[in-house]
């Protein structure tokens, strides 16, 4: 059986078996790599032999019997926003090109410690801000399922390195939906957790108030093997949250008799291609069928939530954004005049035009004048939205919605239209305005063969009925792999 | 008739508190040390670093606060200031805008109308720059970070001074307290202690203030001084010309001992306040503030005050002592050695002071064992030594610390008590010196001073004075 076909946790059973090695488990991976990569472009960077010469380490660590962990030999696709010691970390932008991080963030340093192998760091939208991984500035991704399409983004590459057999799973980091609509797009299970629970340390900000990382798996087990290795209290961030549970496998297989469902009416109104709403809603009948009840309600305030989040995602990036200017390390303008001059160039030839255009809007609203205005108003609205989500989770154990409102749109489709590109976020971002956890599950695929992800949404601190539920659902289909994911697969 | 004008100053006073690591990493605050040396990658801003807050200088601060009457903000937070320079390596600073820990006390001084009250608006902590290095020879610009991140709190007065001299009293209140307290050594000169002078004059009987002026770059009390009355006449004479006074940051070049226009209102930055995303407010409780009330020492002017309750010192040496925290430390030291507080006063305010202004010390530099000063002065009461005998000692001690008991005995500097011994060096001295006794006699008592004088040099300053004198006196009497 290839190891293509294996999800990270029977892969790493495996290999404490010793029916595999790390290092053949390696080898196949970066075989795949080599017949995919230049179609699909999920990798920023990669580098074969430094994860052959770690696979050898950790099977030796293995063979002594000092890695145990379920993930040890297991490879790996980081997204490239997440500091890595002595590997060059991008974010996909120009500004980064020759940034190489004297440490590595805790998420990473987690999954070390575990026994992960590294194979590269995947492609994004610049620092996060896109939707598509077209925003890069190492160029486009392509969605495994069909090369015209993008895999969403901004943790495009991580995505669709996992749909692609690239990689056996990914970290990816969600602001505003960026690891919950491109697993929707790619056809891959991913968990945006808690605000709070895995450390941003390390993590290159973009919204630090929203950022999170999280697994990008092929399946819900997986999901709660890698949140359980990455999570943890970090005295290194101090938005780090101490929290009782950081065992999430402890919920795969329990009963949801009596699990209440809430369904945003609002949600599944115009504006939602049909296709994708059905197939949601197919999720609650499964589950209903399983003894879930589900009833629709108004969750309020969801037409505020897009100007929120741009608002108070844009103000943080801005500041966020400040640090690169040329003077410590990334780019730096060949020619210029003096000190200011010098920032000035290397910032305007080191960001792309959504990257500008964001810390733009952010300068904007934190101005003098229109603090109040815009970023007052969006903390204001954002308060509001945690109370109206706080109302349903008194009633509901679980929020049902889609991931976007629609598959993956054709490249080039996208960018031209900033503002539509923005709404198609509707979903996901309350999550992060709220701090809440929310998990993507694919459900099918439209009448063109693009995935359709699920998303759940539970209370803070609440992924144990996320991982519940989503496993309930998940026992009722198989894993569907694309045809490009299979290339490799005898 | 000329018109009489009245000068409004408000300070704004940046204090570098003394923890021993940076205010939001592990970083070391020591001063000095190779470029880039006391630097990681939270305090150089590299990306995906992160704060975390040190909670020493939040206790700080709020001593501070608490020290100057102010209220303690229970609920505060870090704010964001925003602006693109490259001593500030994430480009925005970590400050207090919004809800800044302590607000609205007062500090009280003398002046010479009485104590006056100078209102404080808000204290507030944020973390300190690094320095550009700039290099003619290259023309070139280099960032050292190793004071990136040294935890500062600003002190914020109103504008409630109207000359130097409240200024200066006002400042020394201020690093009085906050050396008390321990949370910095308060050096103008090391900046430690800095102060922005904000300054404006109007027409004495007027409610309105003037436009007013920001002065930076003073590193003196004399600066500090000059600058004010520099600033006060520049005013003047554009208001006397009809001319306006522009609202405007100005340096002070302390060569030229002049200041000039950094910047205007007009080209003022726009600085994007906001609150830091990446630190939690910060909440503190009643029990914390009693805690640090509870650790709060005794404050200059309750000491000043004991000294002269419980000690009976004059108000002249309780002043004095009081002065500087690591004098008083070592009177109370001495005195806690059961000794006379009058006799360790003047020991202190003597010979102490005499030799540190001879060797150019600063008085923080003293550096001998109290119990060396409380055994000299056992010495003398116990009539081992005499005090010409004592000031030789004492020198020792000042400069090598050394034990005077083994001093006196390895240097033979005992008093000698011996009568009968005593007795012929005096026959002697009345002897060679007919004519002072003639003196005496004739009622010239300066006189019997040659005499013992002429006794001590002949015992090599050995002679208990006292013996000397009855001795002289019986065989003058005789």
């Amino acid at each position: 059986m290839s190891v293509l076909n294996l999800t990270a946790v029977s892969l790493g059973k495996k290999i404490q078996a010793g029916e595999l090695s790390a290092v053949e488990a390696t080898q196949e991976v970066l075989a795949q790599v080599e017949r995919v990569e230049k179609d699909v472009h999920s990798y920023v960077s990669y580098d074969g032999e430094a994860a052959l010469k770690r696979a050898k380490e950790v099977q030796q660590l293995i063979d002594e019997k000092k890695l145990t962990h379920p993930l040890a030999g297991v490879p790996v696709a980081i997204k490239d926003n997440m500091c890595t010691k002595g590997v060059t970390t991008t974010c996909s932008s120009k500004i980064l090109s020759n940034f190489v991080p004297p440490y590595s963030s805790t998420a990473v340093e987690k999954l070390e410690a575990a026994g992960a192998i590294m194979i590269g760091k995947t492609n994004m939208d610049e620092f996060a801000m896109g939707s598509t991984t077209e925003t890069s500035a190492y160029g486009i991704t392509r969605n495994p399922w069909n090369l015209d399409h993008v895999p969403g983004g901004s943790s495009g590459g991580s995505c669709a390195a996992v749909a692609a057999n690239e990689a056996i799973y990914a970290l990816g980091s969600d602001t505003g939906g960026s690891i919950r609509q491109p697993s929707s797009f790619c056809g891959v299970t991913g968990i945006k957790p808690t605000y709070g629970t895995v450390s941003r340390f390390g993590l290159i900000a973009y919204g630090s108030s929203l950022d999170q990382i999280g697994p990008v798996a092929k399946d819900v087990r997986d999901c709660a093997t890698i949140l359980s290795t990455i999570s943890g209290y970090d005295s290194k961030d101090s938005t780090s949250i101490k929290r009782e549970d950081y065992d999430f496998n402890q919920y795969l297989g329990q009963d949801i008799k009596g699990l209440r469902i809430g369904v945003p009416k609002g949600y599944f109104k115009e504006g939602l291609d049909k296709e994708v709403a059905d197939h949601v809603l197919s999720l609650a009948k499964t589950l209903e069928a399983q003894g879930a009840v589900v009833e629709e309600f108004d969750l309020s305030l969801v037409e505020y939530a897009i100007p929120a989040y741009y608002v108070i995602a844009d103000a943080e990036a801005s500041s966020n954004l400040e640090r690169f200017d040329g003077v410590k390390y990334g780019y730096r303008a060949k020619e210029y005049n003096g000190l200011h001059d010098m920032i000035k160039k290397s910032r305007s030839q080191g960001f792309g035009p959504e990257v500008k255009r964001r810390i733009m809007l952010g300068s904007f609203v934190l101005s003098s004048g229109y603090y109040d205005a815009y970023y007052l108003k969006a903390l204001r609205t954002k308060a509001l939205i945690v109370k109206a989500f706080d109302e349903a989770f008194a009633k509901y154990d679980v929020i049902l919605a889609p991931a976007a409102p629609t598959t993956a749109p054709k490249i080039g489709s996208s960018l031209a239209d900033p503002i539509k590109m923005y709404l198609g976020d509707i979903y996901t971002i309350s999550v992060n305005l709220a701090g809440l956890p929310g998990i993507t599950v694919p459900v099918g695929k439209d009448k063109n063969g693009l995935p359709i992800g699920a998303q759940l949404i539970g209370n803070r601190f609440r992924e144990d009925v996320l991982f519940k539920a989503a496993y309930a659902y998940e026992q009722t289909k198989t894993y569907e792999m694309c045809d490009l994911a299979q290339k490799g697969v005898n | 008739m000329a018109k009489q004008y009245e000068t409004v100053i408000g300070l704004e006073v940046h204090v570098e508190l003394a923890t021993k690591t940076k205010i939001f990493c592990g970083c070391s605050t020591a001063f000095g040390g190779d470029p880039n040396t006391h630097t990681c990658p939270v305090c150089t801003g590299m990306p995906g670093s992160l704060p975390v807050l040190n909670k020493k200088v939040v206790e700080y601060a709020m001593a501070v606060g608490l020290a100057t009457n102010c209220t303690i903000t229970q609920d505060c937070k870090f704010d964001r200031k925003n602006y693109f320079y490259p001593d500030n390596p994430q480009n925005y600073q970590i400050s207090q805008l919004y809800l800044p820990i302590c607000r609205d006390g007062h500090v009280t001084i003398e002046t010479a109308n009485g104590p006056k009250d100078i209102r404080i608006h808000e204290i507030h902590m944020e973390e300190d720059a690094g320095k550009l290095v700039h290099d003619d020879f290259t023309d070139s610009s280099y960032v050292d970070y190793n004071r990136s991140g040294v935890p500062l709190i600003e002190i914020v007065s109103e504008p409630d001074m109207r000359s130097a001299e409240e200024v200066i009293a006002y400042l020394d209140a201020l690093r009085m307290a906050v050396q008390y307290l321990g949370a910095s050594d308060c050096k103008l000169q090391e900046g430690s202690m800095r102060a922005d002078v904000n300054l404006s004059v109007r027409e004495v009987g007027s409610s309105e203030f003037g436009t007013r002026t920001e002065t930076k770059n003073l590193n003196s009390f004399k600066a500090i001084a000059r600058c004010i009355a520099n600033e006060t006449e520049r005013q003047i004479d554009l208001i006397e010309a009809g001319e306006k006074v522009v609202q405007e940051t100005r340096r002070w070049d302390d060569n030229k001992e002049y200041s000039y226009a950094m910047r205007s209102k007009e080209d003022a930055q726009d600085y994007r306040y906001f609150p830091d995303p990446d630190l939690v407010p910060i909440h503190i409780s009643d029990e914390w503030i009693e805690q640090i009330k509870q650790d709060q020492p005794e404050l200059r002017p309750e000491k000043k005050k004991r000294y002269m309750e419980e000690y009976c010192l004059p108000e002249y040496d309780a002043n004095i002592l009081t002065g500087v925290k690591h004098l008083a430390d070592l009177f109370e030291s001495v005195v806690d050695f059961g000794k006379k507080p009058k006799e360790v006063s003047n020991w202190l305010m003597g010979d102490t002071m005499r030799l540190v202004k001879e060797k150019e010390m600063e008085l923080e530099e003293i550096d001998f064992d109290a119990k060396h000063l409380a055994s000299l002065i056992d010495l003398i009461e116990a009539g081992t030594i005499n005090r010409t005998a004592a000031r030789e000692v004492f020198e020792h001690i000042f400069e090598e610390n050394i034990d005077p008991v083994a001093y006196v005995e390895e240097h033979g500097l005992k008093q000698d008590n011996n009568e009968e011994g005593l007795r012929s060096i005096v026959s002697e001295v009345v002897k060679n010196n007919p004519k002072s006794v003639e003196d005496y006699h004739a009622g010239k008592t300066k006189a019997l001073g040659f005499l013992v004088g002429q006794t001590m040099k002949a015992s090599k300053g050995k002679a208990n004075p006292a013996l000397v004198n009855k001795l002289i006196m019986e065989l003058l009497t005789k």
